[in-house]
């Protein structure tokens, strides 16, 4: 009697068998695609209302300096700059938990919207803190945020793959400001470190952070819909 | 009892009662609430928007030249906005006139009517004032701003603002700058009242604007005990001439000298302004407070239980919005405006604070016992909290206390708006958010109410019933409600890692711990940092103890304390500011003269003769205490912003006017005698000039404590000193007496009282079920039938049933049919006798288990032949031949008295004993040798299907059962197979058996109706399922091997599941089998575990889930075979496997269960149980989970993964694990438990969340 199987009988099954394979596959990638395209708009409007409220910091304390002409333009900042943070955030808010699932080992650290809406609180707060604080030195300011950006990490992401991610797309993000910079589309007023304000690759990171989690969320809620996405290794 | 303790119930008592009257007069309480918000944010109107304050720089009148407009190197301390020429220069004349000395003869419109008469000559005296010099004659007009046209929205006002000209704003411009005007108004006073606008004003009024001092200091009324007018003549100058503006200052001086005039002069102040309305500044903040909000709302969301979880979350944003602007708006009305700073700190606190509180006192009174009244509840709620609310109340606000006490400015201010915060804060917890809370819990429970209401009605009746039909089951059964579980005083609560957060956070308040520790480093830092402050404190300190203090010194203490400490024109503090007294002090009396005036007596003769004017420090920069926007809306007449400019406000030049009485009677106008207005009482008088703002705030203390005795009163006059607590003493439960888990918070109480389907005698092994019947098999051997419904015990076939006979059992009343046969009593009993030793403490079923077959459904009469067949005596026999190997544990009960001594008994027995026993006789007859064997064997696999009952054995053979409502009878049985079944599935007609050495059988079961019509039994509530055929039990049942798969797989089978016309298995050989069910063709191999598979789920949508031995979860295809996803998530076996159409769920041995999205496997989250608690799992919605635990079942929220209800099954529950768990289709839940089976229905709480 050792082998007795004791737990077998405990899902009562349906009977009949008449029900089919349920759907064609063209809906289940339909479906997929729809998903990722709300997926990818809410995250762009979210990036981009993020950057408009963020460079509105900044332009108060006259940290950024865009062109005359484009500030009597629209939200006191350049046409440019909502559309292409709202890119990034969406690429990044798709890549993580695209990411997630190609490793394979799901990332399970603190899954609910409280908690990714204190990290955006967290992310608007660290902002805050860049335009508005006075600090003594930059480098001082500088080596705040970072802390601040690891803590916002540490207390919201806490994956590994996420740290990399993060690092390597804001020194991606710190080069391409750099190059704007360069070739003159903006200037910062008092650039300390290669044309750019040091912290800038601290918001960066915490940015990227913050995108991801709300992205992983959002894959959450929407992956989680009618049916098993049929997907081929 | 300590005071501690008698404090602690007081305070309970307090919030109890508080809770009591909040739930009893909501809407009272609500518009009480609501008015005081208001009151307390009417002086916010006065505020100018955050951002939008003045900036003041001030600069030296000597070397003073225009800033440039290009930055220097070095700035200094120069803010930047100080660049370039201002928008022009304010130069205020500031008069001050009085009739002196006083005569009786004069009424009181001479107070102000010479007084303002002077104002044309002086206007003559600017206007007509050259300063000629080496460079050129200057003139006013030559240096003033001009003006064009008044805004074109002011034409009402182009009688008193000048036009096209020098902007020079006088009281004189209410006559047109004409003396002639003044001369002939009878009532200076309405000209004066005529422009003002009705209703509130707020902003700069047309008599702020014209007198350039506040109006109530302006001393033009009738009730101006000091008889002093003052106002100023302003001129706005485009261009500084300094010479021009000396040579002005002395004229005016030689003019009308002030005596005892110090003023300084040698300050200039610039006041820069900013954009009007910054709504670009604004916006971050309001981010930041949406997303705090919106952290609210996900917070509370959390919180279950609850009406609408938006009506919450709304209550929650208005408690903390309100306390911040009632904060505000309080701190204004005293006088305090608030910095920027700590406008931007405070939301945090407040909001962090307050959220906390609300989130305790949501759960504290979600957490009380359901059934108790709905104010009962919120009373417990609150007082349960009530301490901890208290003390950490009074911790803040100590530290706040400390804080005030450094008497560093910046932390007073801080101070200031936490207490007043916090109090506010406090408050609208109390009367709003709880009475939110109760309203809401009262609309769940009226809606709770109406949902149940139907139920009620359709409450089968107590008294016996026909015989149960299998076509019409009887309505689900309600919950009991009357019933409530004996709560033991202890209880382990499986909660969710992350609810175990919430109430971490709630117990230990953690949040507000570490902001008053950061408040307390944060005082500390700044009084470290500002020692200065620190440092004329206690010089002051010194000075006042010490003899030889200097009296000066001591006016250093002023500086320190807020602004509104200065008495309102007290001389000897204006005179002490200056380090070089005025050599020609004032006399002491004078400045009694108007102090005495506060006391109520007739005014001093001395006061009565000589009105004095006296010049103060708050004169030196009068312009200050006009509104904010005084000057911004003086120039927008003209359509001239001031917005990110500046102006530069000149020092005043004082002018004193002292007329003769003789003056004053010649000036007046006719009508001034003729309608003296009426003397008002003195007191009032002096009253009214004198009141400080101390005193104010005295009055409205004592008001504050009126109005509270007042509302005492009322609610011991209105209110019951009980509200309907029904007689009993306390109503409420101490939480000594809740079950409580290691966070001291109390699970609601259960209202459902599981039904124990008791019988077995042994630990119960295979369960099977379809909705209607309910088989189970313990590990005695012994299968007994239950009604799913009703959990009446139908059938009971013992172990030696190969036999042929089937023992039926009708209840309790089974034995009464052969008292005589003494032998067998025992043995007949079986059921019986546990029954009533155990079941002290549940309620008694027996009055609902029928017996009154004569009214049996048609379909039961029509069951043909009747023979009259001896069933005694057969049965007589089989327990002969069988008596040695059944179990003779049970105690013999006494008597059979419980029975009723039914009159129906024969025909019951006529009825019974039908076809069915008839061919257990006759297999009966011949099984004899065989009973020895199949006492070796016990079932493993058990399934039921229609009314027929699929059982495997450990000696292979497949016995397949007939059940009809009374008869439980073997109708086939294969004994082909050698090894032992281990798993069954019995999908349509076919049973597939999974064997212990690997090999599958197919067998189909065919039925051949004598009638040739099947019958088919409705399935009640699945649409989705085929109804199962009925068998009756004249129909010739075989059951034939059509198939057999002797390698299905290398190892023991170990799982089989059937569904969509697939059966899959599962193996210790690490692979997933699926067949066709149709032709047992094998479609796929599925590889990809590392071992044993112990779990596997399919349902009708194809949805294939495995788990192994490795502990990974794989997902299949069961069209192509691949694999949809694997994860890893249990260390050890995954033990059970079930989907919803979201997600997957799975429990492993490491007693973790694990949800996990469907589509992309991902985990969501996961929920640890205690030690061996893991194994069953059961969806009852999408939504809805359900899982066995020690003694207990436990329902979660998939959502959300909360802990919704915790449903204990027995008292002595703690070592019995539910193992097995069947979810019916009437949403009632079977479990096992131990030898008992258990019914649970699910508690009507758990609908709400749709």
């Amino acid at each position: 009697m050792s082998l007795t199987p004791k737990f077998l009988t405990l899902t009562a099954m349906s009977g009949g068998a008449g029900a089919g394979p349920r759907g064609p596959y063209m809906s289940f990638i339909t479906d997929r695609n729809t998903n990722l395209l709300i997926r990818g708009g809410l995250l762009f409007s979210v990036g981009v209302f993020l950057a408009l409220v963020l460079n509105l910091l900044q332009v108060q304390r006259n940290v950024t300096l865009f062109p005359p002409d484009v500030i009597s333009s629209i939200f006191s900042s350049a046409w440019w700059v909502p559309p292409c943070c709202g890119t990034a955030s969406a690429v990044i808010g798709l890549l993580y938990p695209c990411i997630d699932s190609r490793v394979g080992e799901p990332h399970r650290f603190k899954r609910e919207w409280s908690s990714v809406m204190r990290c955006v609180a967290v992310f608007v707060g660290i902002n805050h803190a860049s335009a508005k604080v006075d600090f003594a030195n930059n480098v001082q300011l500088s080596l705040t945020l970072a802390a601040l950006s690891i803590g916002l990490w540490w207390t919201f992401d806490r994956s590994r793959r996420g740290f990399a991610l993060g690092v390597a797309i804001a020194l991606l993000a710190t080069l391409t400001t750099q190059l704007l910079v360069y070739n003159e589309f903006f200037q910062y007023t008092s650039p300390d470190f290669l044309y750019i304000r040091s912290w800038l690759p601290c918001i960066f990171f915490a940015g990227v952070i913050t995108m991801g989690n709300i992205g992983r969320q959002l894959a959450l809620v929407r992956g989680g819909s009618e049916h098993l996405l049929m997907r081929s290794e | 009892m300590t005071l501690r303790e008698q404090l602690r119930a007081k305070i309970s008592a307090a919030f109890y009662h508080h809770g009591l009257l909040c739930a009893s007069y909501p809407v009272p309480i609500i518009l009480f609430t609501s008015a005081s918000i208001l009151t307390c944010c009417y002086p916010l109107l006065k505020l100018p928007l955050p951002g939008t304050g003045p900036v003041e720089f001030t600069t030296g009148v000597r070397d003073y030249s225009v800033p440039s407009h290009e930055p220097h190197g070095d700035q200094g301390e120069r803010p930047d906005w100080y660049r370039g020429p201002p928008v022009a220069y304010i130069q205020q004349v500031l008069v001050k006139a009085a009739v002196s000395p006083w005569d009786s003869s004069l009424v009181p419109v001479d107070v102000f009517r010479s007084p303002l008469g002077q104002v044309f000559r002086l206007l003559e005296e600017i206007r007509n004032h050259v300063y000629s010099d080496s460079s050129g004659v200057r003139s006013l007009e030559s240096l003033c701003l001009q003006v064009t046209d008044l805004f074109p929205g002011l034409r009402r006002m182009q009688t008193v603002l000048p036009e096209h000209g020098c902007l020079l704003v006088s009281p004189g411009n209410y006559w047109q700058n004409q003396r002639e005007l003044f001369d002939s108004d009878p009532d200076l006073f309405k000209t004066i009242q005529k422009h003002e606008p009705k209703g509130l004003h707020t902003s700069a009024t047309l008599r702020d604007l014209l007198f350039g001092v506040p109006g109530k200091y302006s001393g033009v009324s009738h009730y101006n005990k000091k008889r002093v007018v003052t106002y100023t003549i302003t001129v706005v100058l485009l261009s500084y001439d300094a010479r021009f503006l000396n040579s002005l200052r002395a004229r005016l001086k030689q003019l009308h000298p002030s005596a005892n005039c110090s003023l300084r002069e040698d300050h200039m102040v610039h006041v820069h302004f900013k954009e009007e309305i910054g709504i670009a500044e604004l916006i971050p903040l309001v981010t930041t407070y949406i997303i705090l909000f919106a952290y609210i709302y996900f917070s509370t969301r959390k919180i279950d239980m609850v009406r609408s979880k938006w009506g919450l979350a709304l209550a929650a944003v208005v408690t903390v919005l309100s306390s911040l602007l009632m904060s505000v708006g309080l701190c204004t009305l005293f006088g305090l405006t608030p910095t920027l700073n700590g406008g931007e700190i405070f939301p945090y606190l407040v909001v962090v604070i307050g959220l906390e509180n609300v989130l305790v006192l949501t759960k504290s009174v979600v957490s009380t016992p359901v059934d108790l009244e709905v104010k009962l509840r919120i009373a417990q709620g609150l007082s349960n909290e009530s301490w901890s609310i208290m003390k950490n109340m009074a911790t803040e606000l100590c530290i706040i206390l400390i804080g005030y006490f450094t008497l560093v400015p910046a932390i007073q201010e801080f101070c200031l708006f936490a207490v007043v915060g916090l109090v506010s804060d406090f408050f609208l917890q109390m009367f709003f958010f709880t009475t939110v809370l109760s309203i809401d819990i009262r609309r769940m429970e009226l809606a709770d109410l109406n949902r149940r209401l139907p139920a009620e009605a359709s409450l089968p009746q107590p008294k016996p019933v026909p015989l149960r039909t299998r076509e019409a089951p009887p309505p689900p059964r309600p919950s009991p409600h009357t019933i409530t579980l004996q709560t033991p005083a202890f209880r382990n609560l499986r909660l969710p890692k992350r609810l175990r957060v919430v109430y971490f956070l709630a117990r230990t308040r953690l949040a507000q711990r570490i902001i008053m520790a950061g408040t307390v480093i944060w005082i500390g830092i700044l009084v470290y940092t500002d020692p200065a402050g620190i440092r004329a404190y206690l010089a002051a300190q010194v000075s006042e103890q010490s003899p030889l203090g200097d009296p000066g010194v001591s006016g250093l203490s002023p500086h320190l304390a807020v602004a509104p400490v200065f008495a309102a024109g007290d001389p000897t503090s204006a005179l002490n500011i200056h380090p070089a007294p005025d050599p020609t002090p004032v006399p002491e009396n004078q400045s009694q003269g108007h102090h005495s005036s506060g006391r109520a007596l007739p005014l001093p003769p001395l006061s009565h003769s000589v009105p004095q004017i006296t010049w103060g420090a708050e004169d030196e920069e009068g312009w200050r205490r006009l509104s904010f926007r005084h000057w911004p809306s003086l120039f927008s007449y003209y359509n001239i912003t001031l917005a990110k400019r500046y102006i530069s406000i000149l020092p005043v030049i004082p002018v004193s006017v002292h007329l003769s009485p003789q003056e004053a009677i010649e000036t007046r106008h006719p009508h001034d005698t003729r309608h003296r207005p009426p003397l008002i009482p003195k007191v009032s008088a002096d009253l009214q000039t004198d009141l400080t703002l101390y005193k104010v705030a005295a009055l409205g203390l004592a008001a504050g404590v009126l109005l509270v005795l007042l509302l005492f009163c009322l609610y011991r006059v209105l209110c019951p000193r009980n509200y309907g607590q029904n007689g009993a003493a306390h109503g409420r439960r101490r939480r000594g007496d809740l079950p409580c888990d290691d966070y001291g918070y109390s699970p609601p109480v259960s209202e459902i009282s599981p039904l124990l389907l008791r019988g077995h005698s042994m630990d119960i092994e295979c369960l099977a079920s379809d909705g209607m019947l309910l088989a189970s098999c313990c590990l005695a051997g012994q299968i007994r039938v239950w009604d799913a419904q009703t959990g009446d015990c139908l059938t009971v076939i013992p172990k030696h049933s190969s036999s042929g006979c089937w023992e039926q059992r009708e209840g309790l009343d089974g034995l009464s049919r052969e008292p005589e046969e003494e032998d067998y009593f025992p043995l007949r009993r079986r059921a019986s006798p546990s029954r009533l030793a155990l079941f002290t403490d549940q309620p008694d079923l027996t009055p609902l288990i029928d017996t009154n077959f004569t009214s049996q459904p048609p379909s039961h009469l029509s069951t043909p032949p009747k023979e009259g067949f001896d069933y005694g005596s057969l049965v007589e026999r089989a327990y002969t031949e069988h008596e040695p190997p059944s179990p003779s544990s049970y105690p013999c009960a006494s008597s059979a008295s419980s029975s009723p001594s039914s009159a129906a008994q024969p025909q019951r027995r006529l009825s019974v004993g039908d076809g069915g026993g008839a061919s257990s006789q006759e297999r009966g007859s011949g099984s004899g040798s065989q009973a020895a064997a199949d006492w070796e064997s016990s079932v493993w696999a058990m399934e039921l299907r229609g009314n027929l009952i699929a059982a495997g054995r450990s000696s292979g053979k497949l016995e397949v059962g007939l059940w009809d409502a009374v008869e439980g009878s073997l109708r086939c049985r294969n004994e082909d197979g050698v090894s032992g079944i281990t798993a069954l599935a019995f999908l349509n007609n076919r049973i597939v058996a999974a064997r212990l050495n690997g090999s599958l059988d197919f067998f189909t079961v065919e039925i051949n109706k004598p009638l040739a019509l099947l019958q088919y039994r409705g399935a009640p509530g699945q649409g989705s399922m085929p109804p199962s055929p009925c068998y009756t039990s004249e129909d010739v049942i075989s059951c034939q091997l059509t198939r057999s798969v002797q390698c299905a797989h290398q190892k023991p089978i170990t799982v089989l599941r059937a569904a969509a016309g697939r059966v899959v298995t599962g193996s210790q050989d690490h692979t997933v089998r699926v067949y066709r069910l149709e032709d047992s063709c094998c479609l796929f191999t599925l590889q990809g575990h590392s071992g044993g598979i112990t779990a596997i789920y399919i349902d009708q949508t194809m949805v294939l889930a495995s788990g192994g031995q490795d502990g990974a979860i794989c997902l299949w295809d069961v069209l192509t075979g691949s694999r949809v996803s694997h994860v890893y998530g249990h260390r050890g076996d995954v033990t059970s496997l079930v989907c919803t159409t979201s997600c997957v769920i799975s429990s492993g041995l490491d007693d973790l269960i694990c949800i996990w999205d469907r589509s992309t496997g991902i985990k969501l989250y996961s929920i640890q149980q205690d030690m061996g608690c893991g194994a069953s799992l059961g969806v009852i919605s999408e939504s809805l989970l359900v899982t066995g635990g020690q003694g207990c079942v436990s329902f979660w929220d998939l959502n959300f993964g909360d802990l919704l209800q915790t449903v204990y099954l027995g008292q002595s529950s703690d070592s019995q694990v539910v193992r097995q768990l069947l979810v019916l289709d009437n949403a009632a839940i079977v479990c096992d438990f131990g030898s008992e089976l258990s019914l649970v229905y699910v508690p009507s709480v758990l609908e709400k969340l749709d």
